[in-house]
């Protein structure tokens, strides 16, 4: 049982980030002041929040390319929203975003689960469409900080226990993700899906409307996170989070969810992120270019893939998990 | 990736006639397809049936279409190689690096095969020898090249080349006829042979519809796997090549959202995403669909990004149509 412990991925990646921020601390002590730590947590709770959505989505044996351009197009949208009427209050704008997000993330589901089209192909087609629909809306303009109200900047930025909203969030999703995956008949159900699709069906589980759910919770999150996202860093154009699409799979993988499907749990995800948050973060305090991040996410997606191959072909044979035989 | 495809069609006691099979056939349609573009933008433009407006067009398609070549027998195989554009930013900087030592140009032109072989070796390497799936260490490549070249590059670019390196991309081999014009029409040549008159080509589209029947019927399904990402990076070092040549410049960013592009064409081209079936013939017709139409929408002056938009609805429809007509003809169970 504690060796189990010992050697789980959620452990072995939780020390890896320790060993990291030590390292890290020994040369730079200022890293590990709690403020600058908290700043780096806010910092990586975007990530978070995607990652998780993405998490569901991979478990289902499927990929969503699509949500960082769902978020800068949900993004683009509340902003807009916001300079045409800036008395409408923040709430308002927050569930039209979850809207918009839930509605691109249900076109992908349908087109996956209706007309059986490989996610990889619809994700890939839609990642660019919604990019270019912010050209359409926005006509390639910028919506600058001066532009936004106040409150609407103002919001994920509002200090509770000296924790922004943005951080406290993403704290909030990482727990209803907990409850929802393991206590839940949906969150059960993108494990079996993703485990064992004919026997998913034999068990009386729809495997496309599972992977349609998943995907519409992803784009949800999005969502979410697109206008959370515009709001803190007080702009929105085309291009924002070009390329966050490649983090987020990255988090997953690294957090131990299998391309595969059905295996990977929910503090893996978020450890996932928080490693590379950290590596971000301490990208410059150590020096490097940032413009290393993209090699770095994309060295770090096959490292952990690569790792995840191995260390499920020793489990191999094993019919019924450990974890199954007990519950 | 998706799962559950049942298609129970029971089997014919008698084949149509040929001229009935070439005239429902995939690659017919796309034919008058191309028919009716052109016909269409000769009326929509009074420059359009200009030799050098033409010959300039050509441009639009024919480094993608080498890529897509070698992605047609890639996805037929049943994988994919999504690092493609990134593939050609690395070359491209390899490239410009090498240049500014004052490297010849034929060393340069194999230094960049070079770097793009290596970068389909890795790529076949870790999808083959580790078995992961491609989708996955190619959105990892994806990111690795282009992000070695970013490193590499930062916001600088590389813009001094040799004078005769310009010829890949700006040369003509005859009257309007370019150098990758050529290139193109050779690389078709060579491609449909590979896929349809050789037993490689015919292990390709085995494996791609049953990898475990063709491991068990000798073909030796890892190696012509990574034969097939060696090709792709080659044929990615080529397009880079022209595409280096023909700008001038490298910047990191250089043919970015490109493996959106090659793909479409493959689909659009009716090879099978899923892999097992497809025609060299129709990813040349794609390529040219998709070159006149850019190129037309480049006559009425819409902006790249809406072109892109355009990209993203066709292959996503070009997949979509044929299932939902099956759904409503009922055709499939």
């Amino acid at each position: 049982m504690i060796q189990k412990i010992i050697t789980s991925r959620e452990m072995i990646l939780a020390t890896a980030i320790v060993i990291l921020v030590c390292c890290i601390a020994y040369v730079f002590p200022g890293f590990i002041a709690p403020a600058n730590l908290a700043d780096a947590f806010n910092d990586t709770s975007p990530l978070i929040i995607l990652a998780l959505g993405q998490m569901i989505v991979i478990l289902t044996r499927c990929i969503d390319l699509s949500v960082a351009a769902n978020l800068a197009l949900t993004g683009m949208i509340v902003a807009m929203i916001n300079t045409q009427f800036p008395t409408l209050p923040v709430p308002i704008l927050i569930v039209i975003a979850i809207l918009a997000g839930t509605v691109m993330g249900a076109i992908n589901g349908l087109l996956t689960w209706k007309l059986d089209i490989p996610p990889i192909v619809v994700t890939l087609g839609t990642m660019t469409i919604y990019r270019g629909l912010i050209f359409l809306l926005s006509e390639g303009q910028w919506i600058n900080a001066h532009e936004m109200s106040d409150s609407f900047k103002a919001f994920p930025r509002h200090e509770i226990l000296h924790l922004p909203v943005l951080s406290w969030i993403a704290i909030g999703v990482t727990l209803l993700f907990i409850v929802m995956v393991s206590r839940t008949p949906l969150g059960r159900s993108f494990y079996a899906v993703g485990g064992n699709p004919g026997a998913a069906v034999y068990a009386g589980i729809d495997v496309g409307r599972t992977q349609f759910m998943a995907f519409t919770l992803c784009g949800a999150l999005a969502g979410l996170t697109g206008y959370l996202w515009v709001a803190r860093y007080a702009v929105a154009y085309v291009d924002i989070a070009g390329g966050f699409e490649l983090d987020v799979v990255a988090a997953c993988v690294i957090g131990g969810i299998s391309i595969a499907g059905g295996i990977g749990t929910v503090i893996g995800t978020v450890l996932g992120a928080i490693f590379l948050g950290v590596i971000k973060n301490a990208l410059p305090v150590v020096g490097i270019s940032p413009f290393a991040q993209l090699a770095i996410s994309g060295a770090a997606i096959i490292i952990a893939v690569a790792f995840n191959a191995k260390s499920s072909r020793q489990k191999g044979r094993l019919i019924l998990k450990p974890q199954e035989l007990k519950g | 990736m998706s799962n559950q495809h049942t298609h129970a069609t029971s089997l014919p006691d008698h084949l149509n006639p040929r001229w009935y099979r070439i005239i429902s056939s995939w690659e017919f349609m796309l034919l008058i397809v191309a028919i009716a573009i052109f016909i269409v933008n000769s009326f929509a433009s009074p420059y359009f049936l200009d030799p050098w407006n033409l010959s300039d067009a050509t441009f639009n398609f024919t480094e993608k279409a080498l890529i897509a070549f070698a992605m047609a027998l890639l996805i037929i195989s049943g994988e994919i190689d999504l690092s493609v554009a990134s593939i050609i930013a690395l070359v491209s900087t390899a490239i410009g690096y090498a240049a500014q030592f004052g490297v010849s140009v034929p060393m340069l032109v194999l230094i960049g095969l070079a770097v793009g072989i290596l970068c389909g070796a890795f790529n076949g390497l870790l999808v083959t020898m580790m078995g992961l799936p491609s989708i996955v260490v190619t959105i990892g490549t994806m990111s690795l090249f282009r992000g070695i070249s970013y490193i590499v590059l930062g916001d600088k670019a590389f813009t001094s080349y040799p004078a005769e390196l310009a010829y890949f991309g700006q040369g003509y081999v005859w009257w309007v006829i370019t150098f990758e014009l050529t290139l193109f029409a050779a690389a078709a040549v060579v491609f449909y042979v590979l896929l349809h008159k050789t037993s490689f080509g015919r292990a390709v589209t085995i494996i791609g519809n049953n990898s475990t029947g063709a491991l068990y019927s000798g073909i030796n399904v890892s190696r012509i796997k990574f034969i097939l990402f060696l090709l792709t990076g080659l044929m990615s070092a080529i397009a880079a090549i022209c595409l280096t040549s023909r700008l001038g410049s490298t910047r990191p960013s250089i043919a970015f959202g490109w493996e959106l592009e090659v793909v479409t064409i493959v689909v659009l081209g009716g090879v099978n995403i899923l892999g097992g079936s497809g025609t060299i013939i129709g990813v040349v017709i794609a390529s040219f669909i998709l070159g006149m139409v850019t190129f037309g929408f480049g006559l009425l002056n819409v902006p790249g990004i809406v072109m892109s938009i355009f990209v993203g609805l066709l292959l996503i429809s070009v997949i979509a149509l044929p299932r939902i007509w099956m759904k409503f003809s009922g055709t499939s169970h």
